[in-house]
């Protein structure tokens, strides 16, 4: 396994953004902690991968290790609460972050759930800069974290193979989502710590769309991910307001 | 060396066999199941089954039965009911006058309840389970205690073996030693009644007619059979149930008459009688941490509806389904998320049914004058409406709420 020690200070990184999620990566996988909302997500956000992968690579049998022999990295991995469940998908995981007590607290989780993930501290520009590159490539909920969205997710797309696919997951910049992602989930209801998010980071379909496009990618599509409080569960919906996904494909050379 | 699975079943009844069966089949066999059998060598479809009882099952657990596959070697010796009888009188009565009868189909026509005898359920189930991928049906092993490890659990039998685990389900009945370790408290009462079970023939066909009798100490299930032949059961006092069972069989039928009447005809015994103790029960809570409570082990009903069985196939359903849910997106077998799921989907329901096969009972196993004119105005009112009985039997047929998918006959 590589591990590399990366200073936080420079490229394409909030040094405080950093900082903030490794203070509390050891609370990564408890599913009361501060990472709830993650926990309670997660089945919709994963619902939406996993249907994206099935289609695009035809694989879908009903069970469980759909994804076998795919290369998925996944960008932002923090805890590994995305890694682990694509390794038992079957995929061969690379989770990169650059903070490294987020990396030792999944590489930790991950031996004693008998996985085997890849871990890096580490960015997406060495994984550009070098020869790597996957089937897939997960940037969820990372977007609206970095300065250069657009930057990033070009620096992504290099990472795919030609044919491969491009998920990513974001908060829209819409009115009912400030009313919502800020003050319902941060002032409200208490779901985030405030200062999570900046409302003027998030990332509109539009943007994110001519990103990805500009990135080399086509065949973008968008599903919602909306939270129903009655059953208290999150799901899949047209609804791209708040909370949405895309999939995007890299063509091969032509 | 310790053996690992996804999931180990604690229990072979009917809900641990149906919940193998359908999470093998949802999951294409990527998940390992373990049974914990702590019969020996009680996995042999082959070994003669003598129990004389018969189950009711609802039309939603007979959809999820076929799509499940099981329902094929069971349609044939199944017996539709087409009609439900009810009576209520005291015992000296000479003739009962029906309080109310009701059509007991669907509105698609499908009847609402089919009789199958306990030894076909079981024949059929274990076939099912031995022929299901990558489930492993461990007899002789019964679970001593389990404890919380990183990552899943380890489940110690009395034997000494260890298997770990990602989740562990606890369906071992209703006096389930799971549900104490994991200090999941009980609701429960002892009704001082007993069941008792027999098979008897009778001259003249039953139509698929099932009868309720409402006898001053408990009902009187008439069940009908293929052919000329009915499952009985019979609820008695405890120290009457005793008397009757320590009968010979010429009283044991003379008593048995009284109670069903000379409708069909003479009447003989076939096969054997059972009595057991009644009792109802619900659990505190359904779940702990990487445990999940299905069946009896989670509510036991009294029969005087024939619901359990449906019941815990309803648990089964919902358990099946939101398992499958989480673990086809990658999540852990022993989900939080997935097991907060089913109990809340499962507790509501059962709650109510409980108390309300309880109220039934209660209402019915008395002999004042005032609450038989209570029921009669109660039940002949519901005669008198056809749209209240088509909502019973339709919330008997459990197609009421919301219905798992495989109650809905939909694969998972």
């Amino acid at each position: 396994m590589t591990v590399s020690t990366q200073g936080h200070s420079d490229g394409n990184v909030d040094p405080r953004e950093v900082q903030r999620f490794a203070e509390i990566a050891e609370t990564w996988w408890d599913p009361n902690g501060p990472f709830r909302p993650l926990h309670k997500i997660g089945p919709a956000r994963l619902s939406f991968i996993r249907n994206a992968l099935a289609r695009h690579y035809q694989r879908d049998s009903g069970g469980v290790r759909i994804l076998d022999g795919l290369k998925i990295l996944d960008v932002g991995c923090g805890g590994g609460l995305i890694c682990e469940p694509l390794a038992r998908l079957g995929a061969q995981v690379t989770g990169i972050d650059p903070a490294e007590e987020s990396i030792s607290a999944a590489e930790v989780h991950a031996n004693i759930n008998g996985l085997d993930i890849d871990y890096r501290a580490a960015r997406i520009e060495q994984i550009a800069s070098s020869e790597e590159r996957f089937d897939a490539v997960m940037c969820l909920e990372v977007v609206e974290h970095v300065p250069d969205p657009a930057a990033f997710i070009s620096l992504c797309a290099t990472a795919l193979k030609p044919g491969g696919l491009m998920i990513a997951s974001t908060l829209n910049r819409t009115l009912k989502s400030f009313a919502l992602a800020i003050v319902a989930a941060e002032y409200v209801l208490g779901w985030v710590d405030r200062g999570t998010h900046r409302w003027d980071r998030f990332v509109t379909p539009d943007e994110l769309q001519s990103a990805l496009e500009n990135a080399g990618l086509t065949d973008v599509r968008f599903e919602g991910v909306v939270y129903n409080p009655l059953e208290d569960r999150w799901s899949t919906a047209a609804d791209t307001d708040v909370n949405y996904m895309a999939a995007a494909l890299k063509p091969h050379a032509t | 060396m310790t053996q690992r699975y996804d999931i180990v079943i604690s229990g072979a009844n009917y809900t641990a066999l149906s919940l193998a069966c359908a999470l093998s089949q949802a999951l294409r066999g990527d998940l390992s199941i373990a049974i914990l059998d702590r019969n020996p060598g009680s996995e042999d479809p082959a070994r003669p089954n003598t129990s004389p009882r018969a189950f009711a099952l609802s039309s939603a657990s007979k959809r999820m039965l076929e799509t499940l596959g099981i329902w094929s070697s069971i349609a044939d010796n199944a017996q539709p009911v087409s009609e439900i009888e009810i009576t209520d009188s005291s015992l000296e009565a000479g003739i009962r006058p029906v309080l109310l009868t009701y059509d007991n189909h669907l509105d698609d026509g499908e009847p609402a309840s089919f009789i199958v005898p306990d030894a076909l359920i079981a024949a059929s189930l274990r076939q099912a389970t031995k022929e299901a991928r990558n489930v492993d049906w461990i007899s002789g092993a019964e679970a001593a205690s389990f404890d919380e490890i990183p990552g899943g659990l380890t489940v110690t039998l009395a034997d000494g073996r260890i298997f770990n685990c990602s989740l562990l389900v606890a369906a071992d009945g209703r006096r389930s030693k799971i549900r104490d370790l994991a200090g999941i408290g009980l609701i429960s009462w002892d009704y001082k009644q007993s069941g008792i079970c027999t098979t008897v023939a009778h001259e003249d066909p039953h139509n698929g007619r099932a009868v309720q009798h409402f006898l001053p100490s408990g009902p009187f299930a008439v069940l009908p059979l293929p052919g000329n032949r009915s499952c009985v059961t019979w609820t008695e006092e405890r120290q009457e149930a005793d008397r009757l069972m320590g009968m010979g069989d010429t009283t044991f039928l003379d008593e048995l008459t009284r109670r069903f009447g000379h409708k069909l005809g003479e009447l003989s015994l076939v096969g054997t009688r059972a009595s057991w103790p009644l009792s109802m029960h619900l659990a505190r809570g359904f779940i702990a941490p990487r445990l999940a409570l299905v069946g009896d082990t989670a509510r036991g009903v009294h029969p005087i509806a024939g619901q359990g069985l449906n019941l815990g196939l309803r648990d089964v359903a919902a358990l099946a389904e939101t398992i499958t849910e989480s673990v086809r997106v990658g999540l852990d077998a022993g989900d939080q998320q997935a097991l907060e799921r089913y109990e809340r989907w499962r507790r509501f329901d059962s709650t109510l049914s409980t108390a309300a096969f309880d109220g039934l009972n209660r209402l019915f196993s008395n002999d004042t004058t005032l609450l038989r004119s209570l029921r009669e105005a109660g039940l002949g009112l519901v005669d008198r409406l056809p749209i209240a009985k088509a909502a019973f039997v339709k919330e008997a047929a459990g197609l009421t709420g919301n219905p798992p998918r495989l109650l809905q006959g939909q694969p998972l």
